[in-house]
């Protein structure tokens, strides 16, 4: 449905609504995520005269309860539209991240001794308490710039190069997309692909898959290190395609459907995440942490598989009521190779009044465990050390998961066309899987996460 | 069963986008809703980017409406 100046379709009453239509797509470029997305960029609102620059600006804080992680991620965009319906944007995304990150292990009836990914230090987890890393602490800068364009007055295309910096990460990616307009624009089809390549040198070099962690307790700990090492730094690529179809329904209904397929190769484990091995033979101990010659917990850290093909169905509908208040809901379906299926729905209204709106949403999110994924491994597949699997991560976030959002945005008009918004929105997360045994059955093994989640948006 | 699924869903896709060409859509001076910027299927790109980035880091799934791609460690 984006149309652009010089349709030949246009007459005197649509040329208003086609010049937004114009600037739309434009500031659609800012629906750049961790990946710059341009070939499906949907318009977005508008001010966008052509020779001027349109700015975006946004700060989210998001932080989740019991001291664990706490964000703040300022956005700057900026758009320059041109009068031949081509467009720049430019954005810049600044992550200031603290607090505590469950590291896997499951929690004990005794104190837990960790050694710190750099490896030099510890840190103590207090019986019954889930087992946090309390080093979590990152930033991040990520810059996109993307170029869209009308080739002609049926086709258009657009391109994106993007990269990010963290602390021990580095991505680089560039994009391109095409969309053909067909049916007086009632219908449009979207291809878009997206390249990307990660590096990562974790904190204290990178750990070897399902080798032991190391404790600085141990008499051989600078053998047991070195042993527990696989190299300085690893990569991985991602290559996304998107196929899109946008139909217009009538007047006032839009819908879109959309299938993605993922493909990462490389090295896709989280390098600073463990597994509790947990004594799975009768007697006293059943059920507690298997402990090493020294005395010491036998922790190891994960492995997954090295690579990914993740696919994805996403279906959106919007709809306007006579009153112009707005319908929009979606639903997706992904499914990948790692054995995980997800269902992802997402509805919100919006009450629209002169110069603000109210829009409640919901979002609900459900997925299965990947293949690999267990909540601690028994002694008896540990076999000292020789494991009988090749692969196992206890990460929650690919464990069977129920996620819910509520929340609500508030925005207003002001002079000049320039908007302001605030959103609040309140994020709970249940995981679910195996309870365990012996002692290990009165640990709560999947406690919950909740967020607590604000936006502040600005556009001039 | 995906590829089953995968075929089904291509099917009645085509189907209805056929169905579509006939039925569906609306004249270009019928765009005054449509061209209402709060009425584009992605209203609020930065609102958007960060509930991608936000999901991405919580749950094993991403994309959909955009490329699924991280381009961050926090996942």
């Amino acid at each position: 449905m984006q149309l652009k100046q010089g349709d030949k379709h246009m007459n005197r009453d649509s040329v208003p609504q086609a010049e937004t239509s114009i600037k739309n797509i434009s500031k659609a470029l800012a629906a750049a995520s961790c990946s710059a997305l341009a070939a499906v960029a949907a318009p977005a609102m508008a001010d966008g005269t052509p020779g001027e620059w349109d700015f975006d600006v946004a700060t989210l804080y998001y932080s989740e309860s019991d001291s664990r992680v706490m964000a703040i991620e300022p956005v700057f965009s900026a758009t320059r539209n041109y009068d031949e319906g081509e467009s720049l944007n430019l954005k810049a995304v600044f992550d200031v991240l603290t607090g505590a990150s469950p590291n896997g292990a499951t929690p004990s009836d005794s104190v837990q001794t960790f050694t710190r990914p750099s490896g030099s230090g510890s840190y103590d987890v207090a019986a019954g308490e889930a087992p946090l890393d309390d080093t979590f602490k990152d930033t991040r800068v990520a810059l996109s710039a993307t170029w869209a364009a009308p080739l002609n007055s049926d086709w258009a295309y657009s391109s994106g190069v993007y990269a990010s910096n963290e602390y021990d990460y580095f991505s680089l990616g560039v994009n391109g997309g095409i969309t053909r307009y067909l049916n007086q624009k009632n219908t449009t089809l979207n291809f878009g692909m997206s390249l990307e390549n990660d590096w990562i040198e974790p904190v204290g070099t990178v750990p070897l898959g399902l080798s032991e962690m190391p404790h600085q307790s141990s008499p051989t700990y600078d053998a047991d290190r070195e042993a527990s090492r696989e190299s300085a730094d690893d990569s991985k690529t991602i290559v996304d395609l998107l196929f899109g179809v946008t139909q217009v329904i009538d007047r006032s209904t839009l819908m879109q459907f959309n299938y993605g397929i993922s493909l990462a190769d490389g090295y896709l484990n989280d390098p600073y995440k463990l597994l509790s091995v947990i004594d799975d033979t009768a007697g006293p101990g059943y059920g507690t942490n298997l402990q090493d010659a020294n005395g010491n917990n036998i922790y190891i850290y994960e492995q997954r598989p090295d690579s990914r093909v993740k696919h994805s169905l996403y279906w959106q509908v919007k709809h306007a009521l006579d009153s112009g208040d707005i319908v929009d809901a979606s639903y997706r379906f992904m499914f990948d190779d790692w054995g995980i299926t997800s269902h992802t729905l997402e509805a919100s209204y919006q009450w629209r009044w002169d110069g603000a709106y109210l829009e409640p949403h919901v979002r609900y999110y459900q997925q299965s465990e990947a293949d690999f994924y267990q909540r601690f491994v028994d002694a008896s597949d540990y076999n000292s050390g020789a494991p009988n699997f090749k692969e196992a991560s206890a990460d929650y976030r690919l464990g069977e998961l129920t996620s819910y959002t509520v929340g609500a945005k508030f925005g207003w008009m002001m002079a000049g066309g320039n908007e302001a918004n605030v959103r609040v929105d309140y994020m709970l997360q249940s995981n679910d899987g195996d309870q365990g045994y012996g002692a290990l059955a009165s640990q709560d093994l999947y406690p919950d996460t909740d967020a607590l989640i604000l936006t502040f948006g600005y556009s001039f | 069963m995906f590829k089953k699924w995968l075929t089904v869903t291509a099917l009645t896709s085509s189907a209805l986008l056929l169905t579509a060409c006939a039925d569906w859509g609306v004249k270009p001076w019928e765009r005054d809703v449509l061209a209402r910027s709060e009425m584009q299927l992605i209203d609020d790109p930065i609102e958007s980017s960060l509930d991608d980035h936000i999901y991405f880091s919580k749950e094993a799934s991403s994309g959909g409406r955009s490329f699924a791609g991280g381009g961050c460690g926090c996942n």
